[in-house]
């Protein structure tokens, strides 16, 4: 009963993130709905891994790959957040629909 | 008792997860984030993976500290003293999620899962560790690769004063830098 | 059962430990760590004394105590529109983080805990201060408070990565993140002796992380405090204890990370715990109050110009000579 029942928290925190990513305008409130969306995959991993398939260590370097996903996808998103700050002074994805400088 | 501590720490990670996005305050938003990411730590030390549960933990508070530094630098009203929307097109958003839930739901309870193959290693960790090191050499050594493309990149792109603003076009004059540093250059 | 995974590092971490220490190191860890912390403060009280020419007495060792009780009748301070959810739970965090930390520290063979990542659970518990102090300096919505949490932030993105190399240095040493496996590898060597570029920057770090000394930036002078300019009452007494704590568990880790733990001749494992702990303890408030208090931006440089390299190299001597 506890393998479905994690999937749904998966579910859940990959759903909430969603929303999030796609309701939010502010780009650092956009990259936690991403952290959340990930957050659920490494849930999932490990799930995966317990119930289903614990003597494959593959199912930990997905969750070790999320993890990487989640560090990269901060240290760029704010790079970004910065040179556009810069660039524009603006903060929100309304106001940077087209990449020029 | 490893159940309870899993539904505990579950519905708490799903409670952060929710309160990210219902909650004024910028600080309390950042900080249920990190909450709720650290109880996604919790669940996977309580699902046998105390090493990778505990280093999610250890990297979800320093990324969530550097957050909160650009979320106070970014976002215009981070102590929500004055409660305001910073939403749009919530009702698709909302049709879109709660759509991907249903399916995602649907999938966990129609997919016919396998039965368990192998058993547990004695020590997760080790697992881990040989696993990266002997058959997913090449997935740790692209991670590697993609790390360092990232903080090359992330750094060229923050950056206002790159070495040829610095030392000028040849390269030739002195860096008049604004703060010193500590090793006298 | 057969392992499929056997080889030489798989097979030494993977012999069967017992996990769990005795029912009376749950209570005698956090006690001994109070201990420790209420020795340094009695130490610095001292030291004062003899500083200013005062007469040196036993009253004179016993008064920051006596304060104790005069911050807990205190009021606390309030302020407008501070955040006094995150406040707390910052203040709380940074001696919790402490005691939590400890429970992995093996103390002439005991431990509360000896998991399978003890060493990590020590730098996660570490990083929590990160947040603790951080929410101190947000809480009271003052901007001298958050200067100092964000001096905090700069100065923990300089010190942590040399000090998790230093950790590393450790753990590749012994061929195992478990604290107990660490103390059992330096049986023939101390690590400290062919380790001694990880010892020093642990040593470093444990001043950074108890952010004081040197690296009492983020509660300077020139800030009127900096998070703890804001703090009253029981607040500020949980805050400063909070870095006596830290500063005395970093000082007890070290013992088994580098100084070979209980081990020594004639006297019992606890005992050459306690003389190494109080040791590196005098060692670290000797030097946090002769060296200068550094400020962020020179620190931060010398961390990763100089620091992070050697650590890096440093690292590489175990890996190269165990591995």
């Amino acid at each position: 009963m506890t393998f479905p029942l994690l999937l749904v928290l998966a579910a859940g925190l990959f759903s909430t993130g969603l929303y999030g990513a796609l309701s939010q305008q502010s780009i650092v409130m956009i990259m936690m709905g991403i952290e959340l969306m990930i957050g659920g995959v490494v849930v999932a991993a490990a799930c995966f891994w317990r119930f289903l398939a614990p003597a494959a260590g593959a199912g930990q370097v997905v969750i070790v790959t999320a993890v990487v996903a989640m560090a990269v996808e901060m240290a760029l998103g704010f790079a970004v957040t910065t040179a556009l700050f810069r660039a524009r002074r603006v903060d929100t994805t309304d106001d940077a629909g087209e990449l020029r400088g | 008792m490893t159940e309870v501590l899993l539904a505990v720490s579950g519905v708490a990670a799903l409670t952060g997860g929710v309160l990210v996005f219902t909650l004024d305050s910028m600080a309390r938003v950042t900080f249920a984030l990190l909450g709720s990411l650290v109880c996604v730590g919790g669940v996977v030390a309580l699902l046998g993976l105390p090493y990778l549960g505990v280093v999610i933990v250890l990297m979800m508070v320093m990324e969530m500290l550097i957050m909160a530094v650009f979320m106070v630098a970014y976002m215009m009203n981070p102590a929500g003293l004055m409660p305001m929307s910073m939403l749009h097109n919530k009702r698709g958003a909302a049709a879109v999620s709660g759509g991907v839930f249903l399916a995602l739901v649907a999938g966990i309870a129609l997919a016919p899962w396998p039965d368990r193959a192998g058993a547990p290693p004695r020590d997760s960790t080790v697992q881990v560790g040989a696993e990266l090191m002997r058959g997913q050499m090449l997935t740790m050594v692209t991670l590697g690769f993609v790390l360092l493309a990232t903080m090359v990149s992330a750094t060229v792109l923050a950056t206002r004063r790159g070495r040829y603003d610095r030392f000028g076009d040849d390269l030739d004059r002195p860096a008049h830098d604004p703060v010193s540093g500590g090793v006298g250059r | 059962m057969t392992d499929p995974m056997t080889g030489p590092v798989a097979g030494r971490a993977a012999q069967p430990v017992a996990e769990a220490g005795a029912w009376w190191a749950v209570p005698a860890a956090p006690a001994l760590l109070l201990g420790l912390a209420v020795l340094t403060v009695a130490a610095g009280a001292v030291l004062d004394a003899r500083d200013a020419g005062r007469a040196v007495t036993p009253r004179t060792a016993l008064r920051p105590l006596l304060d104790v009780a005069h911050a807990l009748v205190r009021q606390p301070r309030r302020l407008p529109a501070s955040d006094r959810l995150l406040w707390r739970l910052g203040v709380v965090t940074v001696p919790v983080s402490a005691v939590l930390a400890v429970l992995v520290v093996p103390f002439g063979g005991h431990a509360v805990a000896d998991p399978s990542v003890g060493l990590v659970w020590f730098n996660a518990m570490e990083v929590l201060t990160w947040a603790g102090l951080w929410l101190a300096g947000w809480g009271p919505n003052a901007a001298l408070s958050l200067v100092g949490g964000y001096r905090f932030l700069a100065q923990g993105l300089a010190y942590e990565l040399p000090l998790m190399f230093a950790l590393i240095s450790a753990a590749t040493g012994a061929g195992s993140l478990r604290t107990g496996a660490i103390v059992a590898a330096q049986q023939d060597l101390w690590f400290a002796v062919w380790m001694p570029v990880a010892f020093a920057v642990h040593l470093l770090g444990v001043l950074a992380f108890s952010f004081t000394g040197p690296f009492a930036y983020p509660t300077g002078r020139d800030l009127a405090g900096g998070v703890l300019g804001e703090v009253g009452g029981a607040d500020r007494l949980l805050l400063r204890a909070g870095r006596r704590l830290w500063l005395a568990a970093g000082a007890a880790m070290a013992v088994p990370l580098f100084l070979g733990g209980g081990a020594g001749p004639g006297l019992p494992a606890w005992a050459w715990s306690l003389v190494k702990t109080l040791l590196v303890l005098a060692v670290l408030v000797a030097a946090e109050r002769r060296l200068p208090v550094l400020r962020a931006d020179r620190w931060v440089e010398f961390a990763w110009v100089v620091l992070l390299p050697l650590s890096v190299v440093q690292a590489l001597v175990p890996a190269l000579v165990v591995l």
